[in-house]
């Protein structure tokens, strides 16, 4: 998607006289080849820079803002995988909460039985809803489009129902409460401390980043980009394209799970609300603002759309008696979005890091030989 | 007890399904046809029942001339948010459904808080003409006579809808730009003007069911979302892009919703979504799906 993007502009830049179609395909091999390892290089930086950024903000922040960061790692992950699914697969999926629900009720039954473990609450939280989106998505996978959306949509619904019915384990409406403190590591104290609570959960967080852009950057990955831009050739092909979507539901549903039990690590508190379609609407919006398909533009989608909702909705209008109202925000930026960053926050950056490249100091051409375009194509 | 029993039992649950289905569909029809047409996903068609049942409250004191006022300030605003969406979708044709999403749900967000400001956060009471304030007796049963007068309005516009879309030559045109907008083009139809109209259309009908169908279901904070995704689901389970597949969806729905919840009340919460899901896994293209071309 990236690389389509990129050739008209790159051709501009260049300005290579003759033929335009010759030169724009030039223009583009020497774009790419000049600012791949620059872009590379920017990328790294960027990264350390946010990470070693995330790092100190437990110093910097007040304990309900380290919280709201907490959170929005949290629902980063769950918008990653709405994106997992709708960015690289081409589903677009209303169901993610309800498998962030199973999972955060896994981790709150277990840390309320005594298993405060983090690792072992993680694991139980994402095996259970990975284990659960296999079943449902044996039905849902089979379908694409609108009828994909609606009957997620439905497994959402069904499960929120679900939640609120089943007393006995759910709590009921009330949910469950009164959950311990998570301990990151067997021997090491549990985590009171909101600022250790998020250490714990930006590890977690970075680990399952990495886990996730592994996963797309594989061929496995690569093939489900393929279903998404032509499933028919690729069911020509010969892939089995209904095992190898069913698989990718199966990895969103527990990575949502996993979500799940770090929301309960947070919070300590889960309710038939975090399965809501409130909560699976917002982290589908969320990755259409972070740009579609892309996972770091999904983390950043989650964070206005928390920020915005939970944290500038609550504040005071300067001036006035009034409150900024959160859902109002909220609405008014995913209408300004849709228009003014008609490729999301990560299309937007990107454009902007390409257009940093070429008018900023002479960037370096030091990409390796072997490094050719083919390889981001 | 026989067949005879059993729906003397149920008639009331029956004909409030009826009530309900109706009152569905006129938020389907529209709904239906621009996702058919345009192939906008319009989130925001549940604002225009919340604006048509907040003109009930507005204007309808209990006298007919408020109620006739209601209905033709609702055909006025809900034209006009039919156009202003159209406007609002128009730059977006090609970049996929999920920015309409975003930008409908975006428009459905500020509609619902301008509400919330309205009203103060609590349901308005949207009363019908006093004239039909009162119950009759229905093969015995005694039922609310507004119910009864609205299932007859909600008919004759069904079946208006219906005749107009599936038997006119306005109708037939709609349907060719639906099948293939392109063909439709190629024979020197300007479809933007018929989409144009479809969209307003769809939008004057569903705040004309927000005007008749506010003594039903009232203008309340939470009411745009839940009939939105009613007639979501209502639009999925008939067949998108179809009239016949909005009513024939509706009125499964409303009895479902009705019928289904009276006979089976410790299933309820599970029952719509169930059901939808039951369909949808056994006809993904839905009880009455439009023919078009592979």
């Amino acid at each position: 998607m990236s690389a389509a993007a990129a050739p008209p502009a790159a051709s501009a830049g260049a300005g290579v006289p003759g033929s335009p179609h010759a030169a724009g395909v030039q223009g583009t091999a020497a774009g790419l080849d000049s600012g791949g390892g620059a872009r590379r290089r920017l990328t790294w930086i960027v990264g350390a820079v946010t990470v070693l950024a995330l790092a100190a903000a437990p110093w910097v922040l007040d304990q309900y803002t380290i919280s709201t960061a907490s959170r929005i790692l949290a629902m980063g992950l769950l918008t990653m995988s709405v994106t997992l699914l709708t960015g690289v697969a081409g589903l677009p999926t209303l169901a993610q909460a309800a498998y962030f629900g199973i999972g955060a009720y896994t981790a709150a039954l277990l840390a309320r039985a005594g298993v405060v473990l983090g690792p072992a609450q993680l694991l139980a939280a994402a095996a259970v809803a990975a284990a659960v989106a296999l079943v449902t998505g044996s039905v849902v996978v089979r379908a694409r489009g609108v009828t994909f959306l609606m009957l997620t949509l439905a497994v959402g619904e069904l499960a929120h129902s679900a939640a609120i019915q089943w007393r006995g384990i759910s709590g009921g409406t009330d949910g469950l409460s009164g959950i311990p403190p998570v301990v990151p590591l067997p021997g090491m104290a549990p985590l009171v401390n909101d600022g250790l609570v998020f250490y714990y959960v930006l590890a977690v967080f970075l680990a399952l980043f990495a886990a996730v852009g592994g996963l797309t950057r594989s061929p496995y990955g690569l093939a489900l980009r393929g279903i998404r831009d032509n499933e028919a050739r690729l069911r020509a092909t010969g892939y089995p394209v209904y095992q190898y979507l069913l698989v990718a539901y199966a990895a969103a549903g527990g990575l949502a799970g996993a979500a799940g039990a770090l929301w309960v690590s947070v919070l300590r508190y889960v309710s038939p609300g975090d399965l809501s379609f409130g909560l699976a609407a917002l982290a589908l919006l969320a990755a259409v603002i972070g740009g579609i398909g892309s996972m770091w533009g999904a983390c950043l989608g989650a964070a206005l759309v928390v920020l915005v909702r939970d944290y500038v909705g609550g504040l005071d209008v300067p001036l006035t008696d009034y409150r900024a109202s959160g859902p109002l925000l909220l609405g008014v930026t995913f209408v300004m979005v849709v228009y003014l960053m008609p490729h999301g926050i990560a299309g937007t950056l990107k454009d902007a890091m390409v257009r940093l490249l070429r008018s900023g100091p002479a960037a370096p051409d030091d990409s390796p030989p072997g490094d050719s375009p083919t390889e981001r194509a | 007890m026989g067949v005879i029993g059993w729906l003397d039992a149920n008639l009331v649950s029956i004909v409030d399904g009826v009530a309900y289905g109706l009152l569905l569909f006129t938020l389907a029809a529209g709904l239906s046809l621009v996702f058919g047409m345009m192939d906008v996903l319009n989130l925001a068609h549940g604002t225009l029942y919340l604006a048509g049942a907040y003109l009930t409250f507005l204007l309808s004191g209990g006298g007919w001339l408020g109620f006739f006022a209601a209905i033709a300030a609702g055909i006025a605003i809900g034209a006009a948010g039919g156009v202003l969406l159209t406007a609002m979708t128009q730059p977006l044709a090609g970049r996929g459904h999920l920015d309409q999403a975003l930008l409908t749900i975006g428009v459905a967000l500020i509609g619902a808080e301008v509400f919330l400001a309205l009203s103060g956060g609590d349901p308005l009471p949207a009363s019908e003409p006093a004239a039909l304030d009162g119950s009759i007796s229905l093969l015995g049963h005694v039922y609310p006579t507004y119910r009864l007068v609205f299932i007859g309005v909600a008919a004759l516009l069904a079946l208006l809808v219906y005749l107009v879309f599936e038997r006119s030559t306005l109708g037939a045109l709609v349907r060719a730009a639906v099948a293939d907008r392109e063909m439709v083009q190629a024979l020197g139809v300007d479809t933007r003007k018929v989409l144009l109209a479809v969209f307003a259309f769809g939008a004057a009908l569903a705040a004309v069911g927000g005007v008749l169908g506010a003594p039903i279901i009232g203008p309340a904070p939470g009411v745009d979302e839940s009939v939105l995704v009613l007639s979501l689901v209502v639009v999925v389970v008939g067949g998108l892009g179809s009239i016949r597949g909005a009513l024939l969806g509706a009125l499964y729905i409303g009895q479902v919703q009705s019928l289904g919840v009276a006979l089976i009340p410790e299933y309820a919460p599970f029952l719509l979504f169930g059901s939808m899901f039951l369909v949808l896994a056994l006809r993904p293209r839905g009880l009455a799906p439009v023919a078009r071309p592979a």
